[in-house]
């Protein structure tokens, strides 16, 4: 039984420029448990998903498509039911280290809030709740009386993982948790979230640009680009051998100290996204794709299977149909 | 070696240029681009638009005024025909056909005073706000750059002109120096540059934390030029912005200082308009056109200084949309 | 603990502030040209002897070295001697003129600042966080024009509209001349007097205060912390009340702490305007008369009125904002 289950997810910005579209059409599940880690660069969407699923977005965007949260449809809620389920259902981590958190409130209270907006506890209680939760990420409980400048960026992201968790969601959406951290916080805060994932049994959406980070927190992963999935499977097929010659230029540009896969040249992405108002014909990664051809500038990909448990919308998948063209070799 | 446009262009360039052309012929290229551009940008803006309208059009009146008949000024030349169909014992006279907004208690057209007033009331508001922007300008841009010592005593002394109030301030200086229209302008243009000190300030010290600046000293130039090429020309917007809003507050404390009677008695403005028509009555016998003529006048001028200021302001801030 | 230092050193701060302007204020009357008891003999009429003239002026102090007259000047300010009277109210103690204009303006100013400050910043409020909507367009509107007139372009419009062609309210002054009316009918009769002007000076600055505390609202609301509100599921209402709001009081509140020296200026044209017997309305008879001591030391008031307004601002801003009492 799938804890978000999405289907051809299309979410459409209305700008004084016409619409963008930023999600054109995504689909995938995370089953309680299971921790699905949506990669991508800037601008590919991934932030628009998160937002979605809590329908945070202002009334003119349009969302279309399915979105069902434990069974239930988002996108049909009403307004009342909408707020119950916030957080309750699902709950975001931003990205804490900057201003996601009030500043002139306590950060006690501010956990406090959640659990009484959702009456799961009196004050007296969300206080002793609020302190719990503190412990439970690594922070003396004595602390909820602190307000946010006095506590560091680790700190304060450790605050977004308790508030995250204040109302025992079955869906936690992590949106770039660790990209403004330092790189000793971010493992720390890696680790605190997996040891939570695991000991609590969440189900996960960890949403990031660095790959790297996902490889070790995720069980699955899907590969965002121009709007659209472009790969996905699990987290060891899909990192180790990416079919996508995007996803293998992202694996490629975050090297891990040590590894021996990046001993050799190193690599990196020429040009820029595609502006989503002016995504390529055919396959919307061809311009800067290195082992493109003239199929690719024609047919539009979908995902097709490419090997066990994993595709791909790249016509060298396994699973793509044969084409002319003389196809580069596969890496 | 060429300078740097330090300005961020958003959008980029439309078309290639048609010819090679010198360094300095496509600085002034450039900036007429970017010049079009905000033009362009403002025009969208209908505040923007009506403030610049109202600006034009008692900008020509007071520009216009300089070519009038300046005889309409003098209570001494105000004939029997010059107030039909009233008579003396009659004054001040309603608005008519002969006097469209009537007459003041001497006799003179309302309108042609208003018309007069317009000249001197805008030449106040923009000479004090010169001289407002001008000084705080300097101490703003030399707190923020240099910082420290000079920073603490210049806003100190800022502050310290912040708590004392204004008017207070004027009735003293204005019962030292006397009443005349240069007076007016220096007092209120050295009460209000603190205010725009501040603002200048807070603005040069983020463009100082930009690296360009870092990397400008870095290479050995000398204060002067970071100040003149890379600060000036940044900093330039908000001054521009503020000085529009300045002329607005200006002309208020123009009037509420004529209002007091600390106006040039031999200068017409619309304050002093107002100043006369009061002290000589004109609330308790009704004459309302003299009153709310040169009123309506300066309401209407601050409005178009605030709208076209406030318009200034959101090119240059953009504020994020939400919902 | 953080509070009680931040708030010591504002204290002491405005105390160092008043010094600087009792200084100011010593030094700005010194500077007036022409020789005080020459004007005095000149205005009042009264002709006295070269030996009478330097007696005057050896009794009001002028003959002593600047130190000791700067010293006597403190020293008689902190007891609470303003000087006498010249012409406004001949003979009479400075201060015993401001025990009885004082308190008229004091509630004038005090009750429609306490008025046009809460209905502009909920106003604002809502028509911020309802941008562009039926209540933030008329609001704007209105408030644009208000901040556009001068407060006694308002009060002279309001005089016409009510009392000369309405009948409605009183002409001026403070209570009406005739009649000896006590308890309730007193209060009723100043409040009868009292309403105008108050009505002006409220309507003259909410308009100011609207626009400030809409901006500022604006600007908050692009923060993630709102976001995160929404996201917790929370009420709009209550996402405006906890966060947005008392973020962007702060910045309002620095700003219309800077404009209250602006409230006393309008004061003093609007107690003109409606001949109201307070400070403002001394201090222009004071002016027309060239009483200097009077005008010294409405001077005094009225800036020490805009240090404790300033310093109230401060205090208060510490409270909302925990980030400057935590201090460096």
């Amino acid at each position: 039984m799938s804890v978000l289950s999405i289907s051809d997810l299309a979410v459409t910005y209305a700008a004084k420029s016409g619409d963008v579209p930023a999600v054109r059409g995504v689909s995938f599940d995370i089953r309680k448990g299971e921790v699905l880690g949506l990669a991508g660069e800037s601008g590919c969407g991934k932030s628009t998903i998160a937002g979605a699923i809590l329908r945070l977005h202002s009334p003119s965007t349009k969302i279309d498509g399915t979105i069902l949260l434990d069974g239930e449809d988002v996108l049909a809620m009403k307004p009342g039911r909408l707020r119950a389920v916030r957080w309750t259902g699902a709950s975001i981590i931003f990205q804490g280290a900057l201003h996601a958190l009030n500043p002139v409130q306590r950060i006690g209270a501010q956990i406090n809030e959640a659990i009484t907006i959702h009456q799961m506890a009196s004050d007296r209680g969300a206080q002793v709740r609020a302190g719990e939760l503190l412990e439970q990420v690594g922070l003396p409980s004595r602390r909820i009386d602190d307000y946010p400048h006095e506590l560091s960026g680790g700190q304060k992201q450790r605050v977004m993982i308790a508030m995250a968790l204040a109302c025992s969601p079955s869906l936690v959406i992590a949106d770039e948790p660790t990209t403004a951290l330092d790189v000793m916080v971010q493992a720390q805060v890696l680790r605190l979230l997996r040891s939570l994932e695991r000991d609590l049994g969440l189900a996960m959406l960890f949403i990031t640009h660095d790959l790297s980070v996902l490889v070790e927190v995720s069980d699955r992963l899907a590969i965002m680009y121009a709007g659209k999935i472009i790969e996905e499977g699990s987290a060891k097929t899909v990192f180790t051998s990416p079919v996508h010659p995007y996803t293998k230029a992202l694996a490629a540009a975050f090297p891990s100290i040590g590894d021996v896969r990046f001993r050799r040249k190193p690599a990196g992405l020429g040009g820029d996204p595609p502006d989503p108002q002016k995504i390529p014909s055919g396959c919307p990664f061809h311009p800067r794709c290195p082992v493109a051809w003239d199929d690719c500038a024609h047919i539009v990909p979908e995902l097709w299977a490419a090997g066990e448990d994993r595709r791909a919308s790249c016509l060298l998948a396994e699973g793509a149909p044969a084409t002319s063209g003389t196809g580069a070799s596969t890496g | 070696m060429k300078t740097e446009e330090l300005q961020e262009q958003p959008q980029p360039e439309p078309g290639p240029l048609p010819e090679l052309r010198s360094p300095r012929q496509i600085t002034w290229t450039r900036r007429r681009l970017a010049l079009s551009r905000f033009w362009s940008r403002y025009r969208r803006s209908p505040m923007g638009v009506a403030g610049l309208v109202i600006l034009l059009i008692f900008g020509a009146t007071a520009i216009l005024s300089i070519f009038a008949d300046q005889s309409t000024l003098s209570k001494v030349a105000v004939t029997e025909a010059d107030i039909a169909p009233c008579t003396f014992r009659e004054l001040p006279c309603p608005p008519n056909a002969n006097n469209i907004l009537g007459t003041d208690a001497d006799g003179r057209s309302v309108f042609w005073l208003v018309v007069h007033g317009a000249r001197m009331s805008l030449l106040v508001g923009l000479v004090a706000s010169v001289i407002t922007m001008v000084i705080g300008s300097l101490v703003g841009i030399v707190a923020g750059f240099v910082g420290r010592f000079s920073d603490t005593v210049l806003m100190r002394m800022a502050d310290f002109l912040l708590v004392i109030p204004w008017l207070a301030l004027a009735i003293v200086l204005a019962s030292i120096f006397g009443q005349n229209i240069w007076v007016v302008i220096g007092i209120i243009g050295f009460t209000s540059w603190p205010g725009a000190a501040r603002l200048i300030r807070a603005q040069t010290l983020s463009v100082k934390e930009h690296l360009y600046v870092e990397r400008s000293k870095a290479l050995g130039a000398g204060s002067w030029y970071v100040i003149s090429r890379h600060i000036l020309p940044n900093v330039m917007p908000i001054i521009l912005a503020n000085a529009i809003l300045v002329v607005a507050i200006a002309i208020l404390s123009e009037s509420a200082l004529s209002f007091l009677g600390l106006g040039d008695p031999l200068r017409v403005t619309w304050g002093t308009i107002i100043e006369e028509a009061f002290s000589r009555g004109a609330t308790s016998i009704g004459a309302w056109w003299w009153l709310l003529t040169p009123s309506f006048c300066i309401v209407t001028v601050v409005l178009g200084f605030t709208m076209v200021g406030y318009a200034l302001d959101e090119i240059i801030n953009p504020r994020i949309r939400e919902r | 603990m953080g509070t009680q230092r931040y708030v010591l050193g504002k204290i002491f701060q405005a105390f160092l502030t008043l010094f600087f302007i009792l200084t100011f204020n010593f030094f700005l009357f010194r500077v007036i040209p022409g020789d005080p008891v020459a004007l005095l003999t000149k205005t009042s009429g009264v002709e006295l002897s070269g030996e009478q003239q330097q007696q005057l002026r050896d009794d009001l102090g002028l003959l002593d070295p600047l130190p000791t007259q700067y010293v006597g000047y403190i020293a008689d300010t902190f007891r609470g001697d303003l000087g006498v009277s010249t012409f406004v109210e001949p003979g009479e103690q400075v201060s015993t003129v401001f025990f009885r204009d004082l308190p008229k303006t004091l509630v004038l100013v005090g009750t429609s600042t306490i008025a046009s400050v809460a209905l502009g910043l909920v106003l604002g409020a809502y028509g911020g966080w309802r941008r562009g909507r039926a209540l933030d367009l008329s609001a704007m509107s209105g408030s644009l024009i208000l901040y556009s007139m001068p407060e006694f372009v308002l009060g002279i419009l309001f005089l016409l509209l009510f009392t000369k062609y309405l009948h409605l309210f009183p002409s001026g002054g403070y209570k009406s001349v005739t009649g000896n009316a006590t308890g309730l009918a007193y209060i009723a009769d100043v409040l009868n007097h009292l309403f105008l002007p108050w009505i002006t000076l409220t309507l003259a600055y909410v308009g100011e205060y609207y626009l400030v505390m809409r901006s500022s609202l604006l600007d908050v609301m692009g923060e993630e912390y709102i976001s995160l509100a929404r996201a917790k599921g929370l009420r709009d209402k209550l996402v405006l009340r906890h966060h947005a709001a008392r973020n962007a009081l702060l910045p309002t509140v620095t700003l219309i702490a800077l404009s209250f020296g602006f409230v006393l200026g309008g004061a003093i044209t609007v107690e003109l305007v409606f001949s109201y017997p307070g400070i403002g309305k001394l201090s222009f008879d004071a002016l027309r008369k060239h009483d200097f001591p009077v005008l010294q030391g409405t001077f005094l008031v009225f800036s020490l009125a805009v240090l404790v307004a300033n310093l109230i601002a401060d205090v208060l801003y510490g409270y909302l904002d925990p980030r400057v009492r935590s201090s460096a």
